[in-house]
């Protein structure tokens, strides 16, 4: 991974980026803080009952009083996404180096593949309950189901995007197939395979919590069902804002990396030099 | 080197397309030929079949005596785009000829760092592709041909997408890099200028299938410079040129 992981080393454009980052960030915070004055403020006019719509300082106090239990939810949650979905990697990466190598291979699996995804997994989540009991076992067979597709595809297609003339020059080079793997088609394929894996994370979290809803003892999920048992609503949309901060941390982190290790890609950097 | 029958047939829906027709040529060693004619004439298929990157349907290439089968290695290929690894900075990517050839990585480096120097490049190295102009790039990717000092150059229409001013700046640095190391050169283009200014011997080609119409000796004086380009000699050889492409109704101003 030297030539790739490599950190850049500091130029003009790096700090530039950061900036606008900077910049752009409080935008979004500001659209949210007004998006929640705004309900604060339609729960208090049309005095809405808490047990149809909690305001947010309902749900933020009810969050306060209760940050053992939604933490320790939300490590059990967490635990099956990252599992899951690390599972999903390293399935699917290697899955879609074979698909991309061999037609032959493709033509039997992809279609397949591609068939069982229109099978909606929330339907499938009662028989693995059955088959594999309450444990985290499901979880993490659901978790993978929803990840790894997007996975597969888009390292596929990532693999398959090494244009002619460069597969040429490596050849013109002499460099034996696991090469032009390894130096050309697989450093290629990484903004593929990054894509893939921002979707999958945020699938990972909608897998996990499906899971929970079924059946399950403990997580996040399990927490929504005990509270909407219970009319609790806050206590839901205190779980609910949980997740979507998991959701969103995880995704925040992939996106690091992807900085990180892709500093040249198009969708990362912002144009500097070009005259 | 030798390019001995060489046609070449694709097939396509219902059919066959012949790009090249019988092409036959000579190469001499250290010569600079280009090989110019119109678009889809066949030209980047004959240089990949004379780098064994593609396999031509009948005939032979002969590079110092042995055939070539599969990709021939003992050259340098600058493409039409300049295919840089994006994810690798100049340096390195001027380096990845060295590593994949398994050469020894501190001659390889002394050489790149020589290489980018002669091209004006010795500030850029570890800048990546995408901060870099279109001319900068070609030569980055001239660089990364040239490293491992091989002694055949092939260009597949190096400089076609670049504008009027960088072609011209890339037309001396490349004219400099020949006269230094002396490699053959095999420079496929579109234009007549260019063709002109570079070569020991221009070979024009016919539009498709792609056969040799006419085969021009250049020998106007070297170093050459830009202004060579505004001289009578100059001028006979591009009406030279100009006319065979008219003969073979590529060109018509009726």
């Amino acid at each position: 991974m030297a030539n790739i992981s490599e950190a850049p080393s500091p130029r003009d454009g790096i700090p530039d980026a950061a900036r606008c980052r900077r910049i752009e960030f409080p935008y979004a915070a500001l659209t949210l803080l007004i998006l929640l004055a705004v309900w604060q403020l339609a729960t208090m006019c049309l005095s809405l009952p808490a047990y149809l719509l909690p305001s947010p300082a309902i749900i933020a106090a009810d969050a306060a009083a209760n940050w053992r239990l939604l933490l320790y939810e939300a490590g059990v949650t967490s635990y099956e996404i990252l599992l899951g979905f690390g599972l999903s990697l390293i399935v699917g990466v290697p899955l879609a180096v074979v698909l991309a190598h061999s037609r032959a291979f493709e033509r039997a699996i992809y279609p397949l593949i591609i068939g069982s995804q229109t099978i909606p997994k929330v339907a499938l989540a009662p028989l693995f309950l059955a088959w594999f009991g309450f444990g985290i076992g499901p979880k993490i067979i659901i978790v993978v189901l929803m990840a790894f597709f997007p996975i597969v595809s888009n390292s596929v297609v990532g693999l398959k995007s090494l244009s002619p003339e460069m597969l040429n020059l490596a050849r013109s080079m002499g460099a034996t197939r696991f090469q032009i793997f390894r130096r050309f088609q697989l450093p290629n394929s990484l903004p593929g395979i990054f894509a893939g894996m921002k979707v999958a994370i945020v699938l990972a979290v909608i897998g996990a919590v499906v899971a929970e809803f079924v059946g399950a003892d403990r997580g996040l999920g399990y927490l929504i069902m005990m509270a909407t048992a219970d009319l609790d609503v806050a206590r839901q949309f205190a779980a609910i804002v949980v997740l979507s901060a998991i959701g969103m941390v995880l995704f925040a982190i992939l996106q690091q990396i992807e900085r990180r290790c892709l500093p040249w890609h198009i969708s990362i950097r912002r144009d500097l030099v070009r005259n | 080197m030798e390019v001995d029958q060489i046609s070449k047939r694709y097939k396509n829906r219902g059919g066959e397309l012949a790009a090249l027709d019988r092409i036959s040529f000579g190469v001499f060693g250290h010569e600079f030929l280009s090989i110019i004619g119109p678009s889809g004439c066949g030209k980047t298929s004959l240089l990949m079949i004379i780098g064994g990157l593609v396999s031509p349907s009948t005939g032979t290439v002969r590079i110092g005596g042995r055939t070539v089968h599969g990709p021939y290695t003992d050259l340098g290929v600058v493409f039409q785009q300049d295919v840089l690894l994006d994810w690798r900075n100049v340096m390195q990517n001027v380096m990845i000829q060295g590593e994949i050839r398994g050469l020894k990585r501190a001659a390889f480096e002394a050489r790149a760092r020589e290489l980018l120097r002669m091209v004006g490049l010795a500030g850029f190295t570890r800048m990546y592709p995408y901060e870099l102009s279109g001319g900068m790039r070609q030569r980055v990717a001239i660089c990364r041909a040239l490293l491992h000092d091989p002694p055949i150059l092939l260009m597949d229409e190096p400089f076609g997408a670049l504008d009027a001013l960088s072609r011209d700046q890339l037309n001396i640095d490349l004219l400099r890099l020949w006269q230094d190391m002396r490699m053959t050169v095999l420079f496929v283009t579109h234009s007549i200028t260019e063709a002109i200014f570079l070569s020991d011997r221009v070979m024009v080609m016919s539009p498709r299938p792609g056969r040799i119409e006419a085969e021009i000796p250049i020998d106007l004086p070297r170093p050459r410079r830009l202004a060579l380009r505004q001289t009578a000699a100059f001028n006979d050889l591009t009406r030279e040129v100009t006319a065979v492409f008219e003969k073979a109704g590529v060109l018509r101003e009726d």
